[in-house]
């Protein structure tokens, strides 16, 4: 090291530079890259919801979306409305899907009224109600959509998560987690809303009985297993109205 | 080898297995209970970190004449932290799939003491060239144990690797678990990982016993 390096000024001016350049290298990059940033979270919004329901290239063990570029279309032909249920009120809006759940849920916590989100979709002559789901895992963030019948049983689930452990927590996204919602029962035969519990030894590891409210946990993802119930449950218990409603 | 000389080769080798980050230098300990339950995991992580570390060591040592001294690790914690969120920020742009299987990782590799480790101990006192070759020479060190010890995790605790039922269906009962073989959970939490780097180190102080400090 040279002498000139040493002392305190240089110091200073090097950490005020150093701090001017990457600041505003980062600032630069990261508003340049916003709109394809965004525009990528869009069409993965789609893609998830469109999973939900079954609209996806999976083969025996892989959860694959639709590809980026067919999303929109598919999206459009596949989901014939999205509502926006606002305590009573229930609207159209081409943009629910775009709604942030989170801030809805800061909201909801205020006392303003919550929007929710609810996609119905049609395939195979048959409806889909998807609702998204947002809560908290071990790290961070975690979300997901199911898609129900208008029974409120899942027909299908997609999870995901921003920071969870892989390998561990970070599976809730495997098919083999998923897939086990298929068929379960939100709702209890008086048409109480139950939810799903994410349960250890729960003695039915095949998943045969789906009115037991209760899927197989994965081992050494407990905490985010418990946020997935807990989401299910405080997010999907808000639209029991929607589907009374739906009866006669 | 006309392009590496012998010096330098040895920069590679030595971090392979006499001066290994993780079982001699006690290294990225963390990250490796941290993620490897599952063999694709550690592969991802030993992949980034060979990027970010043959990188790194590239631009700590290009301006090791110039960082003061008094801030060198704040300045070292800064240039890694810059590269790890450009690379972010452009996967999330161009190859939005594949940022999202990496941005679990993006954390770990910023806190990664091999990372930190190398840029103090070689990159600030030597050329590029060297220092390229030292970043990666450490991070397939790193790489090795990594898969090795994701290797027996994710095959004795989930009894797959990568993801494929080498073992048979634990639920269907086929293949071992027939017999009544039962995978081992334990595999799967973050202590076993530190007993298997402790076999692992075991294993190779008694192959090299130079490698044994007195006292």
């Amino acid at each position: 090291m040279s002498k000139k390096t040493d002392s305190n000024g240089y110091t200073m001016i090097f950490a005020v530079v150093m701090v001017l350049v990457v600041g505003s290298l980062l600032a630069f990059m990261a508003s340049s890259l916003k709109p394809n940033i965004k525009e990528n979270q869009r069409i993965e919004k789609q893609q998830n919801i469109l999973y939900a329901m079954g609209v996806n290239e999976n083969d025996e063990s892989s959860a694959t979306f639709v590809s980026t570029s067919v999303a929109g279309e598919e999206f459009k032909k596949y989901i014939k409305k999205q509502l926006v249920i606002e305590g009573d009120q229930i609207t159209e809006s081409e943009d629910a899907y775009l709604i942030d759940i989170k801030k809805q849920q800061a909201n909801a916590k205020n006392g303003k009224t919550r929007k929710l989100p609810l996609f119905v979709g049609e395939k195979d002559g048959k409806t889909f109600y998807v609702a998204p789901i947002y809560g908290k895992g071990l790290w961070d963030a975690i979300w997901g959509y199911v898609s129900m019948d208008e029974n409120m049983v899942v027909q299908g689930a997609y999870f995901d998560h921003k920071g969870e452990t892989p390998g561990l927590g970070a599976n809730i996204k495997q098919r083999y987690f998923m897939d086990d919602f298929n068929g379960e029962h939100l709702l209890t035969e008086s048409g109480d809303f139950k939810g799903i519990t994410v349960a250890k030894g729960n003695n039915d590891p095949k998943n045969d009985d789906k009115t037991d409210y209760e899927v197989d946990a994965i081992a050494g993802a407990t905490i985010t297993g418990d946020g997935v119930s807990a989401m299910i449950k405080s997010d999907l218990s808000l639209y029991v109205p929607y589907f009374k409603s739906l009866k006669p | 080898m006309a392009l590496i000389s012998k010096k330098d080769a040895a920069l590679i080798k030595d971090p392979f297995l006499d001066n290994n980050p993780i079982t001699i230098q006690v290294l990225g300990i963390c990250s490796a209970l941290a993620i490897t339950a599952e063999l694709k995991a550690s592969i991802v992580m030993s992949v980034s970190v060979l990027f970010v570390l043959g990188l790194g060591n590239v631009v700590i040592s290009l301006m090791r004449n110039i960082i003061p001294s008094k801030i060198r690790i704040i300045v070292q914690l800064i240039v890694v932290a810059t590269l790890v969120i450009i690379v972010d920020l452009v996967l999330k742009a161009f190859a939005y799939e594949l940022s999202k299987t990496l941005s679990v990782f993006v954390g770990l590799i910023i806190t990664n003491c091999i990372i930190m480790g190398r840029f103090e101990a070689f990159a600030l006192g030597n050329g590029p060239w060297r220092s390229f070759l030292d970043g990666i020479g450490n991070a397939v060190g790193y790489a090795v144990i990594l898969i090795a010890v994701g290797f027996f995790r994710e095959l004795l605790g989930s009894g797959t690797l990568l993801g494929f039922k080498v073992l048979g269906d634990p639920i269907e009962k086929t293949g071992l678990y027939a017999i009544g073989y039962e995978n081992n959970g334990f595999m799967l939490l973050s202590p076993m990982a530190l007993i298997v780097v402790g076999i692992i180190i075991w294993i190779q102080r008694t192959k090299n016993t130079s490698l044994i400090e007195e006292n």
